[in-house]
């Protein structure tokens, strides 16, 4: 079934459409708008790409050595009129593709809240060696590597690393972002659907960054106020103790929830009062 | 330019390579007349060494002036610079450029004596100006105000380190300069040198005139003037 | 005594670098006996390790670069091949060596497969092609060879004695700093990169000036070829970025060394600082690359065509544009930062203004083509399997630009793909182009067509099955570095992928075979012409391989392509149409083995940084000063090759020619 999904992935940059991969099947506004512009940019590259090659094709086998009807023209090496040409077309869709890079800069900058009757939901986004922190500052709980939020939902992610640079990406809803220590990133995303969305670190972060992975869990309302409430419940507290335990390095933890955390903990790691990351035990260093 | 090649001095071959005699087209525009006369082809191949420098110092400068503010909480420029050492330091550099001139001009004259005591006297000024360096230095570290406390202090010492470390290495090739001039005489190669370490000198002072402003006078203006 | 050096550094306890270390000791060690056995290392001292010969050098770079390219390739196997098996497993290669194997093929790709290349041929063919006997300083071009060599060395000396870099070819702070990286790995990378890089900045300054400065007679700069003038935009933009690498990375050293915090998480660094300064240098690098290829690809499509440039002077333009305008764009790097949307707007419509010079360039060679007599011989197929590619790459370059597409692309694997696909499609199949272009002149007989075209195909076609997955898996959220996954609609791509590889594998084969049979062959391959493929620039006017002083007299450039011009009047004319000139003992510069001794002491003055063994470190550099000094004092800086000699290989090459025209006589 995959290798068929595959298959099929191999046809999209062809058709332009209809397949389910990552960044081409977004589930959300933000990823369905940078498809249409990802695709309305290939669509004009294409344009003149495609007749370049064939034509470069052509002349290669037209003027063939062997080929007795071509024409030589063997001192032809100047036309103004073909140097205008060969500037103006060039121009021209860096002029297209500039006014769509501008619009869309702006219309899709990260930091720009999306527009939506529903209150957008805070979300902060810590980055370890090697897990995410997600802490939901409303609800008072957080969660490592596991990310619920609410389907149709404006999500507002603020953004910030203990160590080292990490990006924060959920491919199905677009835009991605760095995690760096010290500095906050802002992110507006939104799940339109419910559903289970794979997110990743996409900046290499040291040994365990393949492990870097978690889900993203789009619910309904009402499912996402359940789990808040059931989070508050069990599960570890997370206070300045537990945060200096989450520094040192770990792989491929298994996605747990703290019943309530510290106040003010994103603050307090942003304007680094907490300190970075411990970086490798000396034990485990090559070293030795 | 190429008037300059056309009366190349007889010493100074193309390259190191003859060239064919004959070409009596008329000489237009550059590179018209071959290969430029060895004199003029070191010259310029050491002033875009000399470019590659300053590029390199103006990325020290950026680090600085990026990290400028970020004292952690450490002290600030105005509590640390001497405006006193520095002028002494700037006139001892300004003096050494003066003096290295007069080399260069002892150089034309075929003057072996004025040559060594205007480099000598280079030399000296030069060496002076190390050590009020490293007394600067020496004296932040001691306050606690070493590179290590803080990224405004890292790129401080870097930046003008970096200038001291140029003129340590000037020092040092001045002495094999005047080591030169005096076991071997005035000979083409050596004059070619000492024309690039004297352009070496010169950039050094202008490169000090940078430091001197952007961070010795802008770091002790009063706060609210800065930006 | 010998600082953090231990035995425990070897890695006896690990199978795949100790094999890998043992390997590459071992092969070394054989070349070395075999050369001493053979009696071959004072013929190599003389002529080649001590040269100051530009040719030599040049032919130095590209074998470097090739047994570089050996090195790189079999880590992209590596990270091929785990990650086809990484699926659901952890493969075969632990995260702290897969690490470091795509640090190090990054590392040895960029600084000394493709830098190395492109600066090889450029110190080849240049004074060739300017009509000029050697480079403005061939003595600082030694230097700078072999400070390159030894940046390579301590890279694959890092595969035996402790570790590689774990951060990637441009190592991000943080993660680079001691706190995360405690390693050697790390001092391994900046100072093979510190000392390569200053290699690299004597040679762009000595390139720069040889341009600028010497010239034949009458080469005036619309006359150069257009080769020169791609090399002069790279070498100026050598000399405008390389200070930056070597600042930013001294500042990195200093903050592992002595504490500094230039961007430490703490005490005020500025980790984004880094980013901005190494990508100050890190575009410019990209077309520090690409314009030298564009050079080889001008020369190869017009002497392949039969007819000049197209547009030379549209080309020139467009050069330079390119050289001015890459400077500007650095902040693509790194979109996904949170710069802003005005920042960001500015800095993908910059990027995308790059397309419009080289649009232009492409179409420039399609019309170079366009009535021409083309003759598909291998150096022209790979400029024909460039335009295809190239233009790919360079739209989903573009694509890349729009700040919108790259918040979903960046650092996926589409964006390995796009970089390879204009690294191996631009500057490899450039570098190939020449290499089989002026092998011919570097050793006066032709490589075997045949395989030439077999490997041309094996690269062409696994290139496409090796990256096209790329893209695709890209789209998929596949980020680059994963040593594993669990996806499983990624799987099948990587299969393929792996695939690719192997046929880009078979693709080195054949080129080596193409090598070794040629060089067994090479008397029935011999080109006494010195003109094998109908060129149109000065190098042909030279024999092959040409003299120590490549040109008896400097020839006198009356038009935009001398030799062509010259070639056409004695075609017409039935015989030579310069009389025999009036021969001159020629001054050329002496060989010196300060280049070797120099780039020795600052090997040794490297590895003890590396190690922390200090008082090597001074050692060795009173050792490169003592060098220098000696230098200096010496007395006699040239020989003299007599009249009578320069006179019997020229009317050597003169009678060649000579028959050549007969040849052609009906």
């Amino acid at each position: 079934m995959s290798s068929l999904r595959s298959m099929c992935a191999l046809v999209v940059p062809l058709t332009l459409e209809g397949c389910r991969t990552a960044v081409l099947s977004p589930a959300g506004p933000i990823g369905a708008s940078e498809r249409t512009i990802l695709l309305d940019a290939l669509a004009i590259m294409l344009a003149i790409v495609v007749p370049t090659i064939l034509a470069t094709l052509a002349f290669a086998w037209w003027y063939r050595d062997s080929n007795t009807h071509a024409r030589r023209l063997p001192s032809f090496a100047y036309s103004g009129r073909i140097e205008l040409i060969v500037w103006s077309i060039p121009a021209l869709v860096v002029f297209f593709l500039g006014g769509i890079a501008w619009i869309g800069s702006h219309l899709l900058d990260p930091a720009r809240p999306i527009s939506s009757g529903a209150k957008p939901l805070e979300i902060q986004v810590v980055s370890l060696d090697w897990k995410w922190l997600f802490i939901y500052p409303e609800q008072g709980v957080a969660s490592i590597n596991h990310l619920v939020a609410p389907a149709g939902v404006p999500l507002h992610f603020s953004i910030t690393s203990a160590s080292v640079f990490n990006v924060f990406f959920v491919p199905r809803l677009g835009s991605e972002i760095y995690s760096m220590y010290g500095m906050r990133t802002q992110l507006n995303l939104q799940a339109d659907r419910p559903g289970i969305y794979p997110g990743l670190s996409a900046d290499f972060s040291g040994d365990g960054f393949s492990d870097m992975a978690f889900d993203l869990k789009a619910v309904t309302a009402e499912e996402f106020s359940a789990w808040a409430t059931a989070a508050a419940a069990s599960g570890p507290v997370l206070d300045e103790t537990g945060y200096r335990n989450l520094l040192k390095q770990s792989q491929n933890v298994a996605p747990y929830t703290y019943r309530s955390i510290q106040p003010r903990l994103f603050d307090a790691i942003l304007m680094q009062r907490l300190p970075p990351g411990e970086g490798p035990e000396p034990t485990t260093s090559p070293e030795k | 330019m190429s008037t300059e090649v056309l009366r190349a001095p007889p010493d100074s071959y193309l390259g190191g390579h003859h060239t064919a005699g004959g070409h009596g087209a008329p000489v237009t525009g550059h590179g018209a007349g071959g290969p430029a006369p060895k004199r003029i082809v070191v010259g310029y191949g050491f002033w875009i060494f000399l470019l590659s420098d300053v590029i390199m110092f103006s990325a020290f400068f950026a680090a600085y002036s990026v990290l400028f503010k970020n004292t952690a909480g450490g002290p600030a420029a105005e509590q640390l610079f001497d405006l006193h050492n520095t002028a002494a330091e700037t006139a001892c550099l300004l003096a050494s450029t003066f003096t290295c001139a007069l080399a260069s001009l002892a150089v034309g004259e075929r003057s072996q004596r004025w040559t060594q005591l205007a480099l000598l006297a280079t030399g000296l000024l030069g060496l002076a100006f190390i050590t009020l360096e490293v007394r600067e230095f020496v004296s932040l570290i001691d306050r606690g105000a070493g590179p290590s406390r803080s990224a405004f202090l890292s790129s401080f010492f870097t930046l003008v380190g970096c200038h001291g470390v140029h003129v340590t290495a000037g020092l040092l090739w001045l002495g094999t300069m005047m080591a030169q001039f005096y076991a071997k005489g005035f000979r083409q190669d050596i004059r070619h040198r000492f024309l690039c370490f004297s352009l070496f000198w010169h950039a050094l002072d202008i490169i000090w005139v940078g430091i001197f402003s952007l961070v010795y006078l802008v770091g002790t203006l009063p706060r609210e003037l800065l930006p | 005594m010998f600082g953090k050096l231990s035995w425990h550094d070897i890695p006896f306890d690990q199978p795949i670098p100790l094999a890998a270390g043992a390997f590459v000791v071992f092969t070394i060690l054989g070349v070395l006996i075999w050369v001493w056995a053979k009696g071959y290392i004072p013929y190599l001292w003389r002529e080649w390790i001590t040269s100051v010969d530009h040719k030599r050098i040049g032919i130095m770079y590209c074998v470097l670069a090739l047994v570089m390219l050996l090195r790189g390739f079999i880590d992209a196997l590596m990270m091929r091949s785990q990650q086809a098996l990484a699926f659901h497993s952890p493969g075969y290669l632990p995260p702290e060596h897969y690490d470091q194997i795509f640090s190090a093929h990054g590392t040895i790709m960029i600084f000394f497969v493709a830098m190395t290349f492109v600066i090889g041929l450029m110190n080849f063919v240049l004074p060739l092609q300017l009509g000029v006997r050697d480079v403005a300083f061939p003595t600082l071009n030694s230097v700078g060879f072999w400070l390159t060599a030894v940046g390579a060395l301590l890279v694959n000396l890092s595969l035996v004695v402790g570790e590689f870099a774990r951060t990637t070819w441009l190592p991000y702070p943080p993660l680079s700093e001691l706190t995360y990286s405690p390693g050697v790995g790390v001092d391994y990378y900046l100072w093979a990169i510190e000392i390569s890089g200053i290699g690299t900045l004597m040679t762009g300054i000595n390139l720069v000036t040889t341009i600028l400065k010497m010239r034949a007679p009458g080469m005036s700069y619309m006359r150069m070829p257009i080769f020169c003038w791609t090399a002069l935009a790279s070498n100026l933009l050598i000399v405008a970025a390389f200070p930056i690498l070597t600042a930013t990375l001294a500042m990195l050293l200093l903050d592992r060394y002595l504490g500094f915090h230039f961007f430490t998480d703490v005490a005020g660094g500025n980790a984004m600082m880094f980013v901005n300064l190494i990508w100050a240098w890190g575009h410019p690098e990209v077309y520090i690359l690409i314009l030298p290829a564009f050079g080889v690809f001008s020369e190869v499509v017009a002497t392949f065509s039969g007819k000049p440039l197209f547009g030379y002077r549209s080309m020139v333009t467009a050069t330079m544009a390119i050289c001015i305008l890459s400077f500007t764009v650095w902040l693509h790097h790194f979109f996904t930062m949170g710069a802003g949307a005005d920042v960001n707007s500015v800095f993908g419509i910059a990027s995308m203004l790059i397309a419009v010079p080289t649009g232009v360039k492409v179409y420039n060679w399609l019309f170079t083509m366009y009535g021409g007599r083309i003759r598909l011989s291998s150096p022209m197929l790979w400029a024909m399997g460039f335009m295809v590619t190239f233009v790919i790459g360079g739209m989903t370059g573009v694509l890349l630009a729009v700040p919108p597409a790259d918040f979903v692309l960046h650092n996926s694997l589409f964006l390995v793909a796009h970089f390879h696909n204009v690294i191996i499609g631009g500057v490899i199949f450039g570098a190939f182009a020449g290499y089989t272009f002026w092998f011919p002149k570097a050793f006066g007989f032709t490589l075997n067509e045949r395989l030439g075209k077999a490997a041309f195909w094996c690269w062409f076609v696994g290139f496409y099955v090796a990256f096209v997955p790329l893209y695709v898996v890209g789209l998929e959220g596949m980020t680059r570095r994963m040593q594993h996954y669990d996806r499983p609609e990624w799987y099948p791509w990587l299969l393929v992928a792996m695939a690719g590889a192997l046929i880009i594998l078979c693709g080195i084969a054949l080129q080596i075979a193409q090598l070794t049979i040629s060089i067994r062959s090479r008397q029935q391959r011999r080109d006494p012409t010195g003109d094998p493929w109908d060129g149109r620039s000065l190098e042909w006017a030279t024999p092959s391989p040409p003299p120590a002083f490549n040109f008896a007299v400097l020839p006198n450039v009356t038009h935009e392509e001398p030799y062509w011009s010259l070639k056409q009047q004695a075609r017409e004319q039935m015989r030579l149409v310069t009389p025999e000139p009036h021969y001159e003992s020629i001054e050329m510069p002496r060989n010196s083995p300060v280049g070797f001794v120099t780039a020795f002491f600052a090997f040794v003055t490297g590895f003890s940084l590396i190690w922390h063994i200090w008082w090597l470190v001074v050692l060795g550099l009173a050792c490169a000063y003592v060098t220098f000094v000696v230098f200096a004092w010496r007395d006699v800086a040239e020989f003299e090759i007599p009249a009578e000699e320069v006179a019997r290989i020229d009317r050597a090459n003169r009678e060649a020619r000579a028959e050549y025209l007969r040849e052609l006589a009906p």
